[in-house]
């Protein structure tokens, strides 16, 4: 659609860039002043320069909490994506159970990040869990979350497939449901097959609710904190440790105030570069 | 057809499993979850529930979420309608960037912008109020309703805003009147998005209260540190978080069907 | 090409019709002729958008069978069935180009690639889409799009019939003439069998060779243009056919006469006899254009009084008050008009009798 040319425009759009500045620009000025100085308490401070950043990029556990991080938001989007897809396509498109269906999705969105984690305790506990207790007793495969890494990890990865994947399911859908009928009926006159069906119609036209799915969903996993911190403490060992986890420990736990700060803002750079490569790369993929 | 539904089942047994589970636990003492492993609940009682029920520093937790939730996604809302009209209509000096510097501020990392944040608030004293959780929550829920609304209206064609400006419609009059009930499932689709990620938000919302704003979630990692948790009680408080949002869903429902039908969310 | 036949042909989207109004086809015989240009035209929600569905197999009828040639196909799916549609609002693939969109159906269908190639260029030039065949489809402006819709019909040289479900609703007015000659000389050179939906009779009339005209799921009249114009078989498309519409007046029999508001007006012989057989619910209908409008009294004419005047240019329509009624009359740009007192002549050959609601003769 060609826009009309309006500067005025910017007064209905200030309400919402007081709103966003006032909770966005102090703090980010805040952490940036952090971030060069060295601080050893009040009002006293050191001006350091880059210091902090160089030390910051140097340290050994934080390449390895952000290779962890790489892995898991791959891994996240790999599941998640095509999962919420193909159950987007197999959803009913009408009668009475859509509602329900749609209000299921919802349920695990609509639970607060830390009690998402109090639930998989309960449940993938091998004593008092269900899930647990069945893996350990029916299938006889010794699994425990909190002293084996693997099993750790697995469980994190599967909480947050449980918790996110209906986020993709409903924007899928919703995109999918915008297809006039007429495009299922051309298709099937032209003898498209079922792929077809998919490749040059259902997914161009998801083209858009991908977009946000893939951005929230990376943006969401890559600042992953509350669930695994209240699931596994970012253990054993660190092998859940995320970047948003490791990145507490060093502000709150060690108050290394610079440090974390130089630390907040890579991180913050790191999403952003991320999430410009996808966008750019949906948007020129169907260009 | 029928490894399309065996493939939902499988899927929608994984969704409620963890919840049952969590349902089964709250109607069950802390010894009885001890003692013995059973797939449903067996002395069931009803005491969690009625302890979260009673015991003020419980329930007021439930009313603090509801109250700082329902005001966030008021705020949102009135403050995402006019901008979003002005980027889905109007293209202007930064426009660009403006959109994507409001999106930038979901990528922030929570944990060093904590105690800024906390400085800031109490700046203004405003630490432990409502309002300030519901701004705080605005940072990540406005520009999200700016971009879900923004596609909304994009479907709305042009020729009905000049129509109703040629017939004398001011524009408050337009807005209000004609284009705002078009993009009511917008609205109803938005607002769940709102509502959703302010009340499972923890960290903003536990680091700006402390005793008479304190959300629910933050309630329940206080009982947690205490020694030997009590896994019913937490149950209990866990099932009830999940209750105000599934009332939302259940009656936004309809708009969302038909939202999910019409826009691009 | 082909010919189809509808056999009973009923549809219902309730499972267990039981009476009339349940049924968004009522049952009913009809045949497509072999290259036939048809046109069904009827309001909006008359059945014919279902009628065209249950043909391209798009939707099952819930009775009767649908033949190919003699050849039952109720049962074949769409893509079996060897039709082309072109729905109403432009349907095509965004992330190809419009050699792709063209080539889809073939590619499909196994086609190898020289022949795609050679098929896809001859329709491109038949449709003159040869200078952006290589561009996105995406961008194009909704005309060219519908060309393609189209197109793709055309590609499949063994198309049994192409549907088209008012196919001209975004184009703009002025592009509107120019698609539907396209189609015109597309059916001359290849004699294809066309059914076009359309609720605008303007374009009914010049598009087809024969109108099949429906209302609430019957098909009320099959004629060429001309027919549905001289001979309405419903008083329904009496009113819808025509602009304005016939003048209906209703009438009570008394010999070779119909008295109406108390004057007589001569029918055809016999046809009172017939309609006196029928029985029920008579009207005269008369077209505006048969009526004349005269100064004078004359022969067998009716004292009228003129209530209103209407210029359209090329002619005028002029409000008569006879009796109770109301009738249109168009008459010639230059004729002078009297004020108020006018005669108005009938001619026998042009009006008609019905009888509730049916053409009589």
């Amino acid at each position: 659609m060609n826009k009309i040319q309006n500067n005025k425009a910017w007064l209905l759009v200030i309400p919402v860039f007081v709103i966003v500045a006032f909770s966005a620009i102090i703090p980010l000025m805040t952490v940036v002043n952090y971030s060069v100085q060295d601080i050893f308490g009040p009002g006293q401070r050191v001006f350091i320069g880059t210091e902090w950043f160089k030390e910051v990029l140097l340290d050994e556990r934080l390449h390895d909490a952000l290779w962890r991080q790489l892995l898991f938001s791959a891994l996240v989007l790999l599941i998640e994506i095509p999962l919420g897809i193909l159950i987007a396509l197999a959803l009913p498109t009408r009668g009475w159970s859509v509602s329900l269906f749609l209000i299921i999705l919802a349920l695990p969105l609509l639970i607060p990040w830390n009690v998402i984690g109090f639930i998989w305790i309960v449940f993938a506990r091998p004593d008092i869990g269900l899930a647990g207790k069945t893996i350990n007793d029916l299938l006889s495969i010794d699994y425990n979350f909190t002293s084996n890494a693997f099993d750790a990890w697995i469980t994190v990865l599967i909480m947050d497939v449980w918790h996110w994947t209906p986020l993709v399911v409903l924007l899928c859908y919703a995109g999918l449901r915008a297809i006039p009928d007429a495009y299922y009926q051309a298709a099937s006159i032209d003898g498209a097959s079922k792929w077809a069906v998919f490749r040059y119609i259902q997914l161009p036209k998801m083209r858009e609710v991908l977009t946000i799915a893939v951005l929230l969903r990376f943006m969401d996993s890559f600042l992953i904190y509350a669930e695994p911190f209240v699931l596994t403490g970012g253990g054993p060992g660190n092998s859940t440790t995320f970047l948003s986890q490791f990145l507490t420990k060093m502000a709150i736990g060690q108050f290394d105030l610079g440090p974390a700060a130089a630390f907040s803002l890579i991180y913050f750079l790191i999403v952003l570069l991320f999430s410009w490569l996808f966008y750019t790369a949906i948007t020129h993929i169907s260009q | 057809m029928s490894k399309r539904r065996l493939g939902l089942i499988i899927y929608f047994t994984f969704l409620l499993l963890p919840l049952y589970w969590m349902f089964v636990m709250s109607l069950q003492t802390t010894e009885s979850i001890l003692g013995g492993f059973s797939l449903w609940p067996r002395d069931i009682t009803l005491a969690n529930y009625t302890k979260i029920f009673t015991d003020q520093s419980w329930y007021s937790g439930y009313i603090n979420s509801i109250i700082y939730v329902s005001m966030n996604t008021v705020i949102s809302l009135l403050a995402a309608l006019p901008a979003a009209y002005a980027f889905s209509r109007y293209s202007f000096i930064g426009d660009k960037h403006m959109f994507f510097w409001l999106l930038t501020n979901r990528m922030a990392p929570p944990a060093v912008f904590l105690l800024p944040f906390f400085q800031l608030y109490s700046t203004f004293g405003l630490i432990d109020t409502h309002i300030a959780v519901a701004i705080a929550h605005c940072l990540f829920n406005v520009p999200l309703a700016v971009w879900i609304l923004e596609g909304f209206m994009s479907g709305i064609p042009r020729e009905i805003d000049e129509t109703a400006y040629l017939d004398g419609y001011s524009f408050p009059r337009f807005f209000l009147t004609v284009f705002i009930p078009l993009i009511r499932a917008g609205i109803g689709v938005t607002a769940f998005f709102c509502f959703m990620f302010s009340w499972v938000e923890l960290l903003l919302a536990r680091t700006l209260t402390t005793t008479s704003a304190k959300p629910i979630a933050a309630i329940m990692t206080r009982t947690q540190s205490a020694a030997g948790l009590d896994w019913g009680l937490l149950a209990a408080a866990g099932i009830l978080t999940i209750v105000p949002g599934a009332l939302v869903v259940y009656f936004v429902r309809n708009y969302m069907t038909k939202g999910f039908a019409l826009g691009r969310v | 090409m082909a010919r189809i036949d509808l056999q009973k042909i009923a549809h219902a989207y309730r499972p267990h019709p039981s009476k009339p109004a349940d049924y968004a086809l009522k049952p009913m015989d009809h045949v497509w002729e072999d290259g036939g240009a048809y046109a069904l035209l009827g309001p909006s929600g008359c059945g014919k958008s279902t009628l065209l569905n249950v043909i391209s197999g798009l939707l099952r009828p819930s009775e009767g069978r649908v033949l190919f040639d003699r050849r039952d196909v109720t049962d074949l799916p769409t893509k079996e069935r060897n039709i082309a549609q072109v729905f109403q609002f432009p349907v095509i693939y965004d992330t190809m180009t419009v050699f792709e969109n063209l080539a889809f159906p073939l590619r499909n269908r196994g086609f190898g690639r020289e022949q795609v190639s050679a098929r896809v260029n001859e329709v491109a030039e038949m449709l003159e889409l040869t200078p952006v065949l290589h561009k996105r489809a995406q961008n194009l402006t909704a005309d060219a799009k519908q060309t393609i819709s189209l197109g793709r019909g055309l590609v499949r040289s063994d198309v049994t019939a192409i549907l088209f479900d008012e196919p001209l609703t975004v184009i703009d007015p002025h592009l509107k003439w120019l698609l539907r000659r396209k189609l015109k000389q597309i059916h001359e050179q290849y004699k294809l069998t066309l059914v076009y939906v359309t609720h605008d009779q303007n374009e009914a009339l010049t598009f087809a060779d024969k109108v099949v005209v429906m209302n609430d799921g019957e098909v009320l009249q099959l004629g060429t243009p001309q027919e549905l114009f001289e001979r309405p078989a419903h008083t329904f498309i009496g009113h819808f056919i025509g602009s304005p519409g016939m003048n209906f007046l209703a009438c009570e029999l008394d010999g070779a006469h119909a008295v109406t508001s108390g004057e007589r007006i001569a029918l055809l012989p016999g046809l009172a006899e017939r309609a006196r057989q029928r029985g029920g619910r008579m009207e005269i209908g008369v077209r505006p254009e048969f009526l004349r409008l005269r100064n004078e009294a004359g022969d067998g004419t009716l004292a009228v009084k003129i209530a209103s005047v209407r210029d359209l240019g090329n002619f005028k329509i002029v409000g008569v008050r006879l009796g109770e009624h109301l009738l249109n009359v168009k008459v010639a740009e230059d004729q002078d008009l009297p004020a108020e007192q006018a005669h108005l002549g009938f001619t026998a050959e042009m009006t008609r009798l019905y009888a509730n609601g049916v053409l009589v003769g």
